[in-house]
C-alpha cells in the first residue's frame, strides 16, 4: 500500500482512501440488505409463527386464524418427487461425465445441462403443463415434482462431476492396481471418497427448488385441504405464500410472513450448514 | 448393502406419502374460477365438508378465465364464472356444459382517497369517464356535482383493474358499456379488455389489495372484498337516477325483472326499476351435462342441491344475495339434466 | 480409462446405464425445446416475425404483440444491472483486496446467501417494504427534481419498471460478487506485485491492472446476472403493475414475459392465445439462451486466457 516512503502525491493518497472507501460502502450495502431481508422476514413472521400454522388447515377466506399444515406437507412431497427424479438422472449423468465422459459427447451433455439450468423456472412450468397435466387432465404433485425434479438435474450432474473430479487418480489406479473392476471402483471406492461432497451438493440442490414458485402454479395448482397421494393438486410453501401476499386480508399477510419466515429458516439451515461442512468451497450455483 | 442404508429414509417417505391416500377414502373434487364468489364458495365447501365427510372440495380463485380454460382443458371437475360463456366458448368444449347460477352479487367501486371518509356518490358517466382516462383528477366537476359537501383533493386518480380474465370484469365492462357509449364503441364488454388506463390487479383479492395499498386509487370489486378488508365503496347512480348502494336488497331487486332463459345466461346490470343496484350479477358453477366419474358426478349434484336449499343461507353475511325462488326452483329442475356414466 | 475390450459385462454394463442418463440430460433438453416450438406453432404461423415487435396486446381482440414485454424484460433488467453491476463488483473489489482472507470468507458465506433467498421472499419483501418506500420517498422526490424528463414522470403508483428493477438488482448482485471475488483472487500475484512495483497505488493497481485482467470473467459473471434477471418471474409480477404498455417513465407500471406468463396462463382460453403465450416462453428462452452462451464463452477465456 502506500507508505514506506514512497511519495505518492497527496492527490493519488486521497483517491486511493477514497476509492477503498467507496468499495467498502458498497460491501456494507450489499451485506446489510440480507441483515435487512433475514431482520424484516423474523420481525413479521416471528409473531405469525405458532401452533396452528403448523397443524392447522387454511380457514375459509375472510376469517382469521388457520394455518398452512398441508402446504408443509406439500413441499414435502414435491421435494421427495423431485428429488426421486432429479437426484438420479443427474447423479449418474455426472458420474459418466467425470469418469467417461472426455470427449465430444461429454461436452454436449455439459452443454444441455447448462442449457436446462438457464431455463426460466416459469418455462418449465409450462413444459410440464403442456407435457403431463394436459394429457393427464389432472394437475396433481406428479406434474409439480416433474417440473421441480428436472430443475434439480443440471445441479446435481455439475455437483457430482465436479466432486468426482476431485478424488485424485491415484486411487482410481491403486484400485485398479488390486484387479478390481472398474464398474466397482467408481461404485465403491470413487463414490464414497467423494460422498460428502455429492450429498452436501444433493442438499444444496433440493434446498435451490424448494423455493421455486413458478413452476408450481400451473403443475400442482394449489389445494385448501389434504392432498391424498400423487395425484391431486397440492399446497406448497411458495405457492401459499404467494397467494396470500397479493391479497387484501391481514390475516393472510400475517401469514404469509410466517410462512416465509419457516421456508427461510429452512433454506438458511441447508445452505448455511452445508457450505460450513464442506472444506474448499466448491459451490456450484 | 450398507452403502444404500442412506436409501431407507427416502422409501419411507415415498410409502408413507402414498399410504396416505390408502388411509383417508376422501374424494377430492376440483374446481376453479372466479374470485368474485370466492369467500361464498370458501365458506360453503368449509360448511359442506361438515355435513358430509367423505368429500372435499377444493376450489382455486384463478379467475374466471382460468375457470372457462380449465373446465374447457378438463383439467378440473367444474368451473366457475361470473361472465357467462360465449356461444364460441361453448362450442370449443369437448361436451355440454351447463350454467348453474349460485349466487347473487354486486361489484362495487371502490376507492382510497386519505382524506375523504365519506361514501361517494358516483354517477355512471363519473365511472366511465375515469376508467376511460378522461377524468383524471378526483376533484373533477362530474364527481363533485354528485357529492356536494365533500372536499375532494386535486388529486390523480389511480385505477386499478384486473390483470386477469375475469368475470367481475365482464359484468363492470358490461355495465360500462350499457352507461356510456363512448365506452362500448372504444373498449367494450368481456372477461379481458385493453384497458385505457390503469394498474393491474391479480384477481379480486388483488385489486382490492392495491386500492388498499395505494391512495387515491380507484377500482372495482365484489361488495365482500370491500366490507371485509375496510375499503370505502361508493354508491352507484342506476338507471332511474337514483344513487344506490350496494346491499343484498338492491341487488335483489336487480334481478327481479329478469327474465331467466333456459340455459340460465341472463345480464341483469343496469336493470329498470326502483332501488335496483346497477352493477350486479349472478354468478355460475360451470359443470358438464354428461360426467365422466360417477362418483363425483354424484358429489356434485348432492352439492348444487345443497347448495340451493342450505347454502342460499350463508348469502348475506357474506355480501351476497340469495338467488331468487324462481330460479331455485328452475335449477333444481335442471340438475337433472346431469348424466351420471 | 480402460479400453473397452478389457471390460467385462459387469463394467459395460454400468457403462451404458450412465451414459443412458447422461444422453436422457440430452433428451430433456431436446423434448423441452421442441415441445415449445411445437405447441407455439399456430401463433408462429398466425403472427411470424412482427410478433416481436408489435405494440398491442389484445386478447379480446386477437391482437397480439410482443414487445411491451420484451421491453418491460430489458428495461428492469437494465434497471437492476445498472445498480448491481457497480455495488457487486465494488463488493468484490473490497472482498478480495482489503478485506482480511477470514473476514472475505465469511462475507462472502452472507453474500451467496442472499442468492438462496426465493423469488416469492424478495416479491413478499417487494410488496409491503419497497413498493410502499418507491412511491411515498423515490417517486415523489425524484419528480421534484426531475419530473420533467420523460424518464421519470409520471403518477406515483409505487409499482412499476423501476421497483422491479431495484428487486432484481438486489437478487442477482450476489451473482456478480461472488464470480467477481472468485476471479479477482485467482490473479496471479506477479501481476499485482508487477503493478506495485513501478509505483500504482493499491487501488490504481486494481484499476488498471486487476481488472483488466480479470475482466473476462467479470463480464462473465455479469451476463449471468442478466439471465437470471431475465427469467425472474414471481418478485418482478408481484411490483411491477402488470400493465402491457410501453411508457418512458421507469415509475409507470409494465409487464415482463416471465410476468405475463404466470399471470395470463391458466386462463389463456383459446388456443391460438395458448400458442402466443408459449411463443413468449420460447422467446424467453431463445434470449435465456443466448445471454447464458455469452456468459459461459467468457468465464472459459478466464480459464484459458488467450
Amino acid at each position: 500500500m502506500s507508505g514506506r516512503g514512497i511519495p505518492y502525491s497527496t492527490v493519488r493518497r486521497c483517491f486511493n482512501a477514497a476509492a477503498f472507501t467507496l468499495t467498502g460502502v458498497f460491501a456494507a450495502v450489499t451485506v446489510s440488505t440480507l441483515f435487512f431481508i433475514l431482520g424484516f422476514i423474523t420481525w413479521h413472521g416471528i409473531s405469525a409463527v405458532n401452533v396452528d400454522f403448523f397443524i392447522h388447515l387454511p380457514k375459509p377466506v375472510g376469517e382469521p386464524g388457520g394455518g398452512m399444515a398441508n402446504a408443509i406437507v406439500g413441499t414435502g412431497k414435491l421435494l421427495l418427487l423431485a428429488s426421486a427424479i432429479g437426484v438420479p438422472i443427474g447423479f449418474f449423468a455426472g458420474v459418466y461425465l467425470s469418469e467417461f465422459g472426455h470427449n465430444k459427447l461429454g461436452f454436449w451433455v455439459r452443454y444441455a445441462a447448462d442449457l436446462l439450468n438457464g431455463v426460466p423456472s416459469i418455462v418449465m412450468g409450462i413444459f410440464a403443463y403442456t407435457l403431463i397435466v394436459l394429457p393427464m387432465k389432472q394437475f396433481s404433485t406428479f406434474a409439480g415434482g416433474v417440473a421441480l425434479g428436472i430443475m434439480m438435474i443440471p445441479i446435481a450432474v455439475r455437483s457430482t462431476e465436479e466432486f468426482l473430479k476431485l478424488v485424485p487418480n491415484s486411487v482410481r489406479e491403486a484400485a485398479y492396481a488390486l484387479g478390481v473392476h472398474e464398474w466397482k471402483t467408481i461404485v465403491f471406492v470413487v463414490i464414497p471418497a467423494a460422498i460428502r461432497g455429492l450429498l452436501t451438493g444433493i442438499l444444496l440442490d433440493i434446498a435451490r427448488v424448494a423455493g421455486e414458485t413458478a413452476p408450481l402454479l400451473f403443475t400442482a395448482f394449489n389445494n385448501r385441504v389434504w392432498s391424498h397421494g400423487w395425484m391431486e393438486p397440492t399446497s406448497s410453501l411458495p405457492v401459499m405464500i404467494f397467494t396470500y401476499a397479493i391479497a387484501p386480508y391481514d390475516d393472510w399477510h400475517r401469514q404469509a410472513w410466517a410462512g416465509a419466515l419457516v421456508l427461510m429458516f429452512l433454506l438458511l439451515l441447508v445452505n448455511g450448514g452445508t457450505r460450513l461442512l464442506l472444506p474448499r468451497r466448491r459451490v456450484v450455483t | 448393502m450398507r452403502k444404500f442404508r442412506f436409501l431407507t429414509p427416502w422409501i419411507a417417505g415415498i410409502l408413507l406419502a402414498t399410504g396416505t391416500s390408502a388411509f383417508a377414502k376422501m374424494l377430492l373434487v376440483n374446481g376453479a374460477g372466479a374470485t368474485f364468489p370466492y369467500p361464498i364458495y370458501s365458506k360453503w365447501f368449509s360448511e359442506y365438508a361438515k355435513q358430509d365427510v367423505s368429500v372435499n372440495f377444493n376450489y382455486q380463485s384463478i379467475g374466471s378465465g382460468g375457470g372457462i380454460r380449465q373446465i374447457t382443458a378438463q383439467t378440473v371437475d367444474f368451473g366457475a364464472s361470473d361472465g357467462p360463456m360465449t356461444d364460441e366458448q361453448l362450442s370449443t368444449a369437448p361436451g355440454k356444459l351447463l350454467h348453474f347460477p349460485t349466487v347473487l352479487g354486486g361489484v362495487v367501486p371502490i376507492y382510497n382517497i386519505p382524506e375523504v371518509s365519506e361514501k361517494l356518490n358516483f354517477t355512471q358517466a363519473a365511472l366511465a369517464g375515469i376508467f376511460l382516462g378522461n377524468i383524471t383528477t378526483w376533484n373533477n366537476a362530474e364527481i363533485a356535482k354528485a357529492n356536494p359537501g365533500v372536499s375532494l383533493p386535486n388529486k390523480p386518480i389511480l385505477v386499478v383493474h384486473r390483470s386477469d380474465g375475469s368475470g367481475t370484469t365482464y359484468i363492470w365492462t358490461d355495465f360500462l358499456s350499457s352507461a356510456s357509449p363512448t365506452w362500448k364503441a372504444k373498449v367494450g364488454k368481456s372477461t379481458s379488455v385493453n384497458w385505457p388506463v390503469g394498474l393491474g390487479g391479480k384477481g379480486n383479492e388483488g385489486v382490492a389489495g392495491l386500492v388498499k395499498q395505494t391512495p387515491y386509487s380507484i377500482g372495482y370489486a365484489e361488495l365482500g372484498y370491500a366490507t371485509n378488508n375496510k375499503i370505502l365503496y361508493g354508491n352507484v347512480q342506476n338507471r332511474a337516477g337514483q344513487f344506490v348502494e350496494c346491499t343484498a336488497q338492491t341487488i335483489t331487486h336487480a334481478a327481479a325483472s329478469a327474465k331467466m332463459p333456459e340455459d340460465f345466461r341472463v345480464s341483469i346490470v343496469n336493470s329498470p326499476g326502483q332501488d335496483v343496484y346497477p352493477v350486479a350479477s349472478f354468478t355460475w358453477l360451470l359443470v358438464y351435462q354428461q360426467q365422466t366419474d360417477r362418483i363425483k358426478g354424484e358429489a356434485l349434484i348432492k352439492f348444487l342441491r345443497w347448495m340451493l336449499t342450505d347454502g342460499q343461507k350463508y348469502t348475506e353475511p357474506l355480501g351476497y344475495a340469495p338467488l331468487p325462488q324462481e330460479v331455485i326452483r328452475l335449477e333444481e329442475e335442471a340438475i337433472a339434466q346431469i348424466q351420471l356414466p | 480409462m480402460r479400453r473397452s475390450s478389457s471390460l467385462n459385462w459387469g463394467d459395460l454394463l454400468f457403462r451404458r446405464v450412465t451414459l443412458g442418463f447422461a444422453l436422457a440430460v440430452v433428451g430433456i433438453v431436446l423434448v423441452l425445446a421442441g415441445s415449445l416450438v411445437w405447441n407455439s406453432r399456430l401463433a408462429m404461423k398466425e403472427f411470424g416475425w412482427a410478433f416481436l415487435w408489435g405494440r398491442t396486446w389484445d386478447p379480446v381482440a386477437v391482437k397480439f404483440g410482443a414487445l411491451p414485454f420484451i421491453y418491460g424484460t430489458l428495461v428492469t433488467s437494465a434497471v437492476g444491472l445498472l445498480i448491481a453491476v457497480p455495488l457487486g463488483i465494488g463488493t468484490a473489489i473490497f472482498l478480495a483486496e482489503l478485506a482480511s482472507p477470514r473476514i472475505s470468507e465469511f462475507l462472502s458465506f452472507l453474500v451467496e446467501l442472499l442468492a438462496a433467498i426465493p423469488s416469492v421472499i424478495y416479491g413478499l419483501i417487494g410488496v409491503f417494504v419497497v413498493v410502499p418506500w418507491v412511491r411515498t420517498v423515490v417517486s415523489p422526490s425524484v419528480s421534484a427534481v426531475l419530473g420533467w424528463f420523460p424518464l421519470f414522470e409520471g403518477t406515483p403508483y409505487g409499482v412499476g419498471l423501476f421497483t422491479a428493477g431495484l428487486i432484481l438488482a438486489a437478487m442477482i448482485v450476489p451473482f456478480i460478487t461472488v464470480v467477481s471475488r472468485e476471479v479477482l483472487l485467482t490473479v496471479p500475484r506477479s501481476q499485482r506485485e508487477a503493478a506495485l512495483a513501478v509505483g500504482a497505488t493499491h487501488w490504481e493497481s486494481v484499476w488498471t491492472v486487476l481488472l483488466p485482467y480479470a475482466r473476462s470473467g467479470i463480464i462473465g459473471s455479469i451476463f449471468l446476472a442478466l439471465a437470471r434477471a431475465l427469467g425472474e418471474t414471481m418478485a418482478v409480477t408481484m411490483v411491477i403493475g402488470n400493465v402491457p404498455e410501453i411508457s418512458a417513465s421507469l415509475f409507470k407500471p409494465g409487464y415482463t414475459m416471465a410476468a405475463v406468463l404466470a399471470n395470463e396462463f391458466t386462463e389463456a382460453t383459446y388456443d391460438l392465445y395458448i400458442h402466443t403465450l408459449i411463443e413468449i416462453g420460447l422467446v424467453l428462452f431463445a434470449v435465456t439462451f443466448i445471454v447464458n452462451g455469452i456468459a459461459r464463452l467468457m468465464l472459459s477465456r478466464m480459464e484459458h486466457p488467450a
